[in-house]
């Protein structure tokens, strides 16, 4: 009785670790989209926080809810979001990087020095 | 083991909070993919809600509706990105791998400028 007790508390507390830090993960990657400078550098922030925030989610939920046909539903669109998700960013990286969408390069772009060296020598 | 009602309150907050951000990408998104990564991650918040919701008031029934938004989501994705691609939704994959074969690689042949509008 006494085991039970402590597997439930600490079920519990495994569960609402998984939740709050899935919530700062979604909630990061929400933020770095809204504030990063460039598509492929939301890309980043969107398609690897969205999977592991989902999954951490899905856990959290799947031990408050138990042995139960909705914690077999949970882990079905878990296992669905795993697989569909890194998918669905490749793609969307895949079509901007086949259109031509040219990352932002500020500092390491190609041909920065020899256009900045005519403006230094002109008189 | 419970559900916790006030911490599923908690987390679907935020991520009523994370989807109104991905809102605002969604609509002053310079470019069109910059919108369809806004709807895609969109589309996944809305699943995490609706299940979340579901745990939270103890009804089985709307974690079907998530099960569904779910699939939806990544057919919608890639239908979106298919069509701005290739410009129909008709051409067949067969169709594609042809066109590939005598072009050699197809990734030149329509490299257009990204519009800003969606």
């Amino acid at each position: 009785m006494d085991l039970m007790q402590f597997i439930d508390l600490a079920l519990d507390i495994v569960s609402i670790a998984a939740l709050v830090s899935g919530m700062v993960f979604v909630l990061a990657g929400s933020i770095g989209v809204l504030r990063l400078p460039d598509f492929y550098t939301r890309m980043h922030a969107a398609g690897v926080t969205d999977t592991l925030g989902a999954e951490l989610i899905m856990i959290g939920l799947i031990l408050q809810a138990g042995w139960s046909a909705l914690s077999l539903k949970l882990a079905l669109i878990g296992v669905f979001i795993f697989l569909t998700s890194p998918t669905a960013s490749h793609a969307v990286a895949n079509a901007a990087y086949r259109a031509g969408l040219k990352p932002h390069l500020k500092r390491f772009a190609p041909g920065r020095e020899e256009e900045a060296e005519p403006t230094e020598t002109r008189p | 083991m419970t559900s916790i009602p006030i911490l599923d309150f908690a987390v679907a907050l935020g991520l009523a909070v994370a989807m109104a951000i991905m809102l605002a990408r969604l609509f002053l998104g310079p470019t069109l993919y910059d919108r369809v990564l806004a709807v895609n991650s969109f589309g996944t918040k809305t699943v995490l809600f609706l299940v979340v919701f579901a745990v939270m008031v103890n009804r089985g029934d709307a974690i079907d509706i998530a099960l569904l938004y779910a699939l939806l989501n990544f057919i919608a994705t890639i239908a979106i990105l298919k069509f701005f691609r290739y410009r129909s939704l008709e051409v067949a994959l067969s169709e594609i791998a042809i066109r590939r074969r005598d072009t050699g690689d197809d990734a030149q042949s329509d490299r257009s400028e990204p519009t800003g509008g969606a």
